[in-house]
């Protein structure tokens, strides 16, 4: 019995609870002279929920743990003492056998894995009808237990009122639960590679060549050094990017605000939608297919000999490309908050349209467009496609735009798709680059958004 | 400046020099306005190079190099009981009777001695399929268009050896060569050989994974966006999920593949690469997307709704579930498209999951292994061959349509039902 079925099954009952609850509750109304304390659906609501709430958060607990008991009791028959101690062959007997039992694959290849076939298939059984009885049990116990408290004068809309606020509640508690996640994860990850490569050396070492099939054991400091992968991180996202995207953002929201007229308008702007709209992945191979071999023949005509295919001034520029959205429309609300007073006062004295923009528009509005940079910047740091198609694996620490370069984000990628275990450093490493990326991303949030706070508050 | 023009009036304001400096702030003016449309021009130009660059390609990619080949399976002694093709295993039986000898016997009478290379290894697949799918081609000859090599594809679009190059020449003077329309693309799974890739598998998994995404992050995001926006109250508590919310929004997307990993991971450590756990981490990232434009939506809806509903005796609960959501949430909705439509286009994440392997049959379920588009887009931007390369883009094109469907509908919702209050 799976998952999905027991869930049906719980929502099967819950409206079986419900249509019941409310056969009685009108039946109160036709005999009794006795006003209802609340309308008859909502009885029906009230005894749904008893029903629906204790079942489906036991079935997603035990959804959680039934694997592992599972697999515990597989490992206590005795069949499991002749598998090999540790390590990844017992894993893949385990997994094999797990498959065949399920009926995902049709025979074992290991010999050794057909005799905890038997096992399996016997604690999964097991198990399963544990679960099953356990939920029905709930169901109808916490089902029978509201039955009974079904009265005419049993006030069943405050009740489910009081429900219905507590899992408002709930729903909103998720996105706390959800950055408290990131940041227990990153937190205990991080403090794991600190343990095997010590803070400074991470944080302003000069070299970056992890090495995953090293000893775990003893990790050599001096190749954990990330101050490459900031540098190739910032140069792209932060300095290529940002010059191509700008001036350009800028200048498309100057001229979609002050000069396009409405026809032009209402066609480009959902062009830049389109722009904003297509998928990372999309840009990357576009960046790896196109720019970067167009870059270095330009280069190699030029004179570059060391261009490399792989250069950052292609990824920098593709990524520009796909900020320009985002920099125009943020631009776009910072101009638009500018109060029009200040620009017909501009216009009346005399200055022309782009002297009001110049000189009183994009000064008065440069908080919002400087706030608005930051979270281009944070959004192209932390961009990944791009980068892991277009950019390099090798960290080199260089100013030359045509060089192969990497960024933090391409080596989460590369740390964390290898073999490698998680308990060495290079895999643990990728959660130390995600931590920082983190905290900078959160950082320029954080500024940004109190920056725009700030700005609108001073126009209004 | 000019004294005398100070004093004798209008007329001699317009001097030369005033006349020039008008002339270069307008000139001026008309620079930074053409700077200004070119900027426009340029992301415009951008878009249409892109999208055309895709286009171009993957009209390739939706094609593929084929043989045409008679196979007489009567005559060549395989007598094929129908019986047979309706079982189940009708594939591997055709395999044993020796249906691979005897297409590559038909395709050896087609193209001499070369057969062997310029025939794909896997093609009497294609036969086996149709004849299982129409019993009748297996009593006379039929013309069967098998895929060519993968060699042979090169030779046709004149790469690969001289010698592949000549004999796909020779090939399609002879009119037996030919480049035509692979509907296969859009049923097959992934493949080692470009001749056999197809997105059926990606899309399929994609579609599981967007499902979960939904069914999490719809229900959770609407119901927060309802408390935050309507039962708040103004406490630290209520500060602590806005700020959570706002910033979650503006988390790299890959962070959220590394919470997937470390956390999903661990609690179903046999999960990997399973369109429930991809779909369980895209609802973390989708999640507040819904959350803000629903509050958004649900801000729009005037007050004088709630305190209508209020007066004539309704709870605070009824006025949002009765009145206040079903106004806003042609608002929601569309918010809800435009996150969906985010989170398809999303790779990294995935990559973190597990969702890079390689896996050539269509998941059957929320817990089979998948892999997603654009992680299948991702995949085959690796390989070398050039087969790949258009099947890529193919690929893209898919995927674009898929996300300016998606978009499409949210702007029709928007302009239908939105209202202007």
């Amino acid at each position: 019995m799976s998952i999905a079925l027991l869930l049906l099954l719980a929502l099967g009952l819950g409206l079986a609870g419900w249509l019941a609850a409310r056969a009685k509750a009108w039946g109160f109304r036709r005999s009794g002279s006795v006003r209802l304390a609340a309308l008859p659906a909502y009885h029906g609501w009230y005894l749904a929920l008893w029903i629906v709430i204790p079942m489906v958060s036991f079935i997603v607990m035990w959804g959680a743990i039934a694997p592992g008991l599972i697999t515990q009791s597989v490992l206590s028959d005795p069949a499991a003492a002749q598998l090999p101690a540790f390590g990844l062959q017992r894993q893949a007997m385990l997994s094999e056998a797990r498959a065949v039992a399920t009926g995902n694959a049709a025979a074992v290849f290991n010999p050794q894995a057909a005799a905890l076939v038997e096992p399996y298939r016997a604690a999964i059984a097991r198990y399963n009808t544990i679960g099953l009885l356990v939920t029905l049990l709930l169901g109808f116990a916490a089902g029978i237990y509201a039955w009974l408290r079904l009265k005419p004068d049993f006030a069943a809309r405050t009740r489910v009122e009081r429900a219905v606020m507590g899992i408002l509640l709930i729903a909103s508690l998720v996105a706390i639960l959800t950055t408290l996640g990131i940041f227990a994860s990153l937190v205990f990850e991080t403090v794991r590679f600190f343990g095997m490569v010590g803070p400074l050396d991470f944080l302003f070492g000069l070299f970056w060549g992890p090495d995953p099939m090293s000893n775990p054991q003893t990790p050599d400091a001096s190749r954990y050094g990330a101050i490459p992968l900031f540098w190739g991180t910032i140069y792209i996202g932060a300095i290529i990017a940002m010059i191509v995207a700008i001036p350009l953002g800028l200048m498309s929201a100057i001229y979609l605000t002050q000069y396009a007229p409405t026809g032009v308008r209402t066609w480009i702007k959902p062009a830049l939608e389109i722009l904003a709209g297509v998928p990372t992945v999309v840009y990357g191979y576009f960046a790896a297919l196109t720019v970067a071999p167009a870059i270095r023949d330009i280069a190699v005509a030029l004179g570059a000999s060391n261009a490399s295919s792989e250069s950052a001034l292609a990824a920098g520029l593709v990524m520009g490309v796909m900020i320009i959205p985002f920099v125009s429309s943020m631009a776009d609300d910072s101009i638009a908050a500018v109060p029009a007073a200040m620009r017909d006062g501009s216009l009346a004295l005399g200055a022309t349209r782009s002297e009001t923009i110049r000189r009183v528009l994009v000064p008065a509005a440069l908080p919002g467009i400087v706030a608005g940079v930051m979270l281009a910047v944070s959004r192209a740091i932390g961009e990944t496609m791009i980068v892991v198609m277009a950019a390099s694996t090798a960290a080199n620490l260089t100013a030359n735009p045509l060089e192969a370069m990497t960024t933090v984000t391409v080596q989460i990628v590369a740390m964390l798709t290898g073999e490698g275990s998680f308990d060495h450093p290079a895999t643990l490493s990728a959660f130390a680059l995600g931590f920082v990326l983190f905290l900078v991303t959160l950082m320029l949030n954080f500024i940004a958004l109190r920056v725009v706070k700030r700005f609108r508050e001073a126009y209004e | 400046m000019n004294k005398a023009a100070d004093h004798s009036g209008i007329s001699s304001a317009r001097s030369e020099a005033f006349a020039q400096r008008l002339h270069k702030r307008y000139a001026a003016e008309r620079r930074f306005k053409a700077l200004g449309l070119s900027a426009v021009l340029f992301s415009v130009a951008v878009l249409i190079f892109l999208l055309g660059t895709m286009l171009w390609n993957g009209v390739g990619g939706f094609q593929r190099v084929e043989v045409a080949v008679p196979v007489d399976l009567a005559a060549a002694g395989m007598a094929v009981d129908p019986t047979v093709l309706e079982q189940q295993n009708a594939l591997p039986n055709l395999e044993t009777q020796g249906l691979p000898q005897v297409v590559e016997a038909a395709a050896e009478r087609v193209l001499g001695a070369d057969a062997g290379e310029a025939i794909d290894p896997q093609a009497w697949r294609v036969v086996a399929e149709e004849i299982i799918a129409n019993p009748q081609l297996a009593r006379s000859s039929h013309v069967f268009y098998l895929p060519a090599s993968p060699e042979l594809a090169a030779g046709y679009e004149g790469e690969g050896s001289p010698e592949m190059r000549a004999l796909a020449a020779r090939l399609t003077t002879r009119g037996v060569l030919s480049k035509t329309f692979d509907v296969g693309f859009l049923s097959r799974s992934d493949a080692t050989s470009a001749q056999h890739a197809g997105v059926w598998g990606a899309l399929k998994g994609s579609f599981y994974t967007m499902i979960v995404t939904l069914l999490l992050a719809f229900p959770i995001g609407v119901l927060a966006a309802v408390y935050l926006e309507e039962y708040a109250p103004r406490n630290r508590w209520t500060d602590i999920i806005e700020v959570s919310i706002n910033n979650l929004a503006a988390v790299p997307s890959i962070i959220f593949g590394l919470l997937g990993l470390a956390v999903f991971l661990t609690i179903f450590p046999n999960l990997r690469s399973a369109p429930l756990i991809g779909g369980m981490t895209l609802a973390l990232m989708t999640m507040p997307v819904i959350v803000i434009s629903g509050r958004n939506a649900i801000k729009a809806v005037p007050p004088s709704i709630r305190d209508g509903a209020l007066a004539i005796g309704a709870s605070p609960v009824q006025v949002v579930f009765h009145h206040v959501l079903p106004l806003a949430l042609p608002g929601i909705l569309t918010g809800t498209i435009i996150g969906m439509a985010r989170a398809l286009g999303e790779t990294a994440p995935l990559l973190m999951i597990g969702m890079r392997a390689f896996i050539s049959a269509p998941p059957d379920g929320f817990t089979a292994p998948a892999s997603v588009l654009p992680v299948q887009i991702f995949l085959w931007s690796d390989e070398v061959d050039r087969g790949f390369v258009e099947r890529t883009s193919a690929a893209i094109v898919v995927l674009l349509l898929f996300l300016l469907a998606m978009n499409g509908l949210a702007i029709y919702l928007r302009n239908r039902f939105e209202k202007k209050w």
